[in-house]
């Protein structure tokens, strides 16, 4: 068991060490560099910028150097904590991001618990009650949130929400709490703001889940295992719930690693047709500019997300799978 | 001993059918039996002939499309209680209290597959314990020492540790005797045991049996045991069923089945073992042609494709129903019909 715990530990570190690479290299991609993005973007409101104010520009940003050095250079920088500067908002990239890597994680998990509370109860009733009436629609509805992209839906959700009640349901927040600081208040105001784009970013992953548990529990409901415990004169909705749908449960607990992920990244467009304070829209100028450190920041923070929910879910799957627990899972 | 008439379980053409978009598949048409108290059924034929259905369909859990269509399930009991003389299973709901109480209590079930029988991710103890909660009026600390003790009386070395244990961590032999326990837990009158023995080796299966004897001396309850191999029925069962298509195609006294079997198919069944002592475990022989497709039943007398003495204008017309052909022996055959 410890040997498996270790075993992921490592796994996972390598796999946050790759990110890093990844998301330094990608954001590099695209051809020319920050200061080439902020020329194009002076010239543009008339002002020229001289060679002489490009190259100091570049040297202060330490862009002359090779990639790898560079790389090099804000791997260490990370490690001490510091995650650069951001050279659009010129302020540390930490300040930057701040509240919203929180919202962002606030949104995401509510998405999460709210995938999870209606995606089990409907997966077990349409395996149990499979090709009912209740099963039909549910797939029905299952396919078309699997089919509607989410972003798509923010925007009739929004139209729907202004046309008919004239509300503006966009942001987390109402205008007095926006700049306001952290207080009870706000609390109040942000959960009253969370359900709509929570609800929109765990569509797609609540129908996907619905798919996932319904398939799993029709495997095991035909299992013998079942078939005896009922043959002991157990209730039939306590065979259903102590036996078929806990064995269900344990891969359901490994879709918490992709799951995580999926929302964040599903939340990055979302969030910008709902003007979220998440870190979506910053993300998506970042790399526009090509604000380098910033944009590899939040990509890298999305991986180490990832990482993280994953290790979660092996952890939880420990817990509750006593055959990797006592024989060691692969 | 006036009880000795009485058996404690009669099944009386039972029909159990499974209603698919493909058509209907006639598991069970027309089983009828009788189990005798603290006495082995033996219940035989070929894959697919319905003995799992039929055992399920007394048990009530026979799952969707499935549906019991007719017949009886008589189960008796000693009237002297505050209970009536009897009850037919078939008039009660699957999942109600009545059928509750009874299943595990009255008549308990062991499978065919002891690697799936037990759930992956509960102990052994966890599984007898709620067994014993379910039927009987005890503390979880009493009910725990009775597991421990029925673990030790079905053979299960230091007992007390194996409550903790996975069903993975036990060999097959040890996880059916776990199985054993668990369908003893409450002293039931009548075990049902599916191909106990099917998926273990050689040596296991006889100590498996062996046990299965010994609790049915101790415990004086009654045993269905359905199997493949004809060499386990003579050495274990008292009375014999023969199946075919769902069908009860002949019963009797183990002995007169298989010295003098009368339906044309129990013959066809025993014939390719020269002695029952010679080679104690035969499996079921292949008979000339094949198991009908289930969706359609052929007409008439349903051995009558494969039937070596098939009467022309009568086997394909009318279905033959099971009528006396010995002293305690019925057979569903026209050639014995108008005798
Ligand atoms: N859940 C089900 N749905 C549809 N058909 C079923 C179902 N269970 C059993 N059947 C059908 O009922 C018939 C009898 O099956 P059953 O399992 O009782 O056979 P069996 O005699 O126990 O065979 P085996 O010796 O292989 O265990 C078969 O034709 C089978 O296809
Ligand atoms: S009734 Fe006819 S076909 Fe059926 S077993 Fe008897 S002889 Fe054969
Ligand atoms: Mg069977």
């Amino acid at each position: 068991m410890l040997a498996y715990l270790a075993q992921r530990f490592l796994l996972a570190i390598l796999t946050v060490w790759a990110v890093s690479v990844l998301s330094f290299f990608i954001i590099q991609l695209p051809a020319g560099d920050y200061v080439d993005a902020y020329i194009a973007l002076q010239r543009e409101t008339g002002t020229l910028v001289s060679r002489q104010e490009a190259e100091n520009l570049r040297t202060q940003y330490g862009l002359d150097q090779p990639v790898y050095v560079q790389y090099a250079k804000w791997v260490a920088l990370i490690l001490q904590g510091n995650f650069g500067m951001s050279m659009e908002w010129r302020r540390p990239v930490l300040e930057v991001i701040g509240d919203r890597l929180a919202l962002t994680i606030v949104v995401s998990v509510v998405a999460l618990l709210f995938t999870w509370a209606v995606a089990l109860p409907i997966g077990i009733y349409s395996a149990v009650r499979q090709y009912s009436f209740g099963d039909y629609i549910f797939t029905f509805v299952g396919f078309f949130g699997l089919a509607t992209p989410s972003f798509l839906l923010a925007l009739v959700v929004l139209y729907l929400a202004f046309s008919l009640f004239g509300a503006n349901i966009g942001g987390l927040f109402s205008s007095e709490f926006k700049l306001a600081s952290w207080s009870l208040a706000k609390v109040w105001d942000l959960l009253k703001h969370l359900p709509v784009p929570a609800l929109i970013l765990a569509l797609s992953a609540t129908a996907q889940l619905i798919r996932v548990m319904r398939a799993n529990l029709l495997d095991e409901v035909r299992k013998p295992y079942v078939v005896t415990a009922r043959a002991r004169g157990l209730p039939e909705r306590r065979v259903i719930l102590k036996y078929p749908v806990r064995v269900a449960l344990n891969p359901f607990a490994s879709t918490l690693g992709y799951l995580f992920p999926h929302i964040v990244s599903g939340s990055i467009i979302v969030s910008v047709v709902l003007s979220l304070p998440t870190m979506g829209p910053v993300l998506l100028r970042s790399l526009q500019s090509q604000d380098m450190f910033l944009a590899g920041t939040i990509v890298l923070l999305i991986g180490v997300m990832t990482v993280v929910g994953t290790f979660i879910s092996d952890l939880v799957l420990l817990l509750i799978d006593p055959r990797i627990r006592l024989v060691g899972g692969r | 001993m006036e009880n000795e008439e009485q058996p404690i379980l009669s099944v009386r053409n039972l029909k159990t059918f499974f209603f698919m978009d493909e058509g209907t598949v006639r598991a069970v048409e027309d089983a009828s039996f009788d189990v005798e108290p603290g006495k082995t059924l033996g219940i035989v034929g070929e894959s697919g002939c319905g003995k799992s259905v039929t055992v399920r369909s007394i048990l009530r859990i026979v799952e969707r499309p499935g549906r019991i269509v007719g017949g009886q399930i008589l189960l008796y009991r000693n009237a002297a209680g505050d209970r009536p003389g009897h009850v037919d299973l078939t008039q009660l709901e699957a999942n109600g209290p009545e059928m509750l109480a009874i299943r595990g209590d009255e008549i308990a079930l062991v499978f065919q597959e002891p690697m799936t029988s037990l759930s992956p991710v509960h102990t052994i103890g966890n599984q007898l314990i709620e067994a014993i909660l379910l039927h009987r009026q005890v503390s979880r600390r009493e009910a725990r020492e009775i597991a421990a003790e029925l673990l030790h009386q079905v053979g299960i070395p230091r007992p007390a540790g194996r409550l903790e244990e996975y069903s993975f961590q036990l060999s097959g032999g040890l996880r059916q005797r776990a199985m054993i326990a668990i369908a003893l837990s409450c002293d039931p009158r009548l075990l049902i045991a599916d191909e106990p023995t099917t998926a273990l080796d050689v040596t296991t299966q006889g100590q498996i049996l062996d046990l299965l004897r010994s609790l049915q001396e101790e415990r004086g309850m009654a045993i269905i045991l359905i199997t493949h191999d004809l060499g386990v029925i003579a050495e274990m069962a008292d009375d014999v069923v023969v199946m075919y298509l769902g069908q009860t195609v002949e019963k009797g006294p183990v002995d007169d089945i298989f010295h003098a079997p009368k339906h044309p198919y129990t013959q066809s069944l025993l014939q390719s073992i020269p002695s029952i002592h010679s080679r104690p475990r035969v499996n079921l022989p292949t008979i000339s042609g094949s198991v009908p497709h289930p969706y359609n039943r052929p007409s008439g007398c349903p051995f009558h494709p494969r039937c070596p003495e098939y009467i022309v204008g009568t086997c394909e017309t009318r279905a033959p129903s099971l009528a006396p052909v010995g002293e305690r022996q019925e057979a569903s055959c026209f050639l014995y019909e108008d005798a």
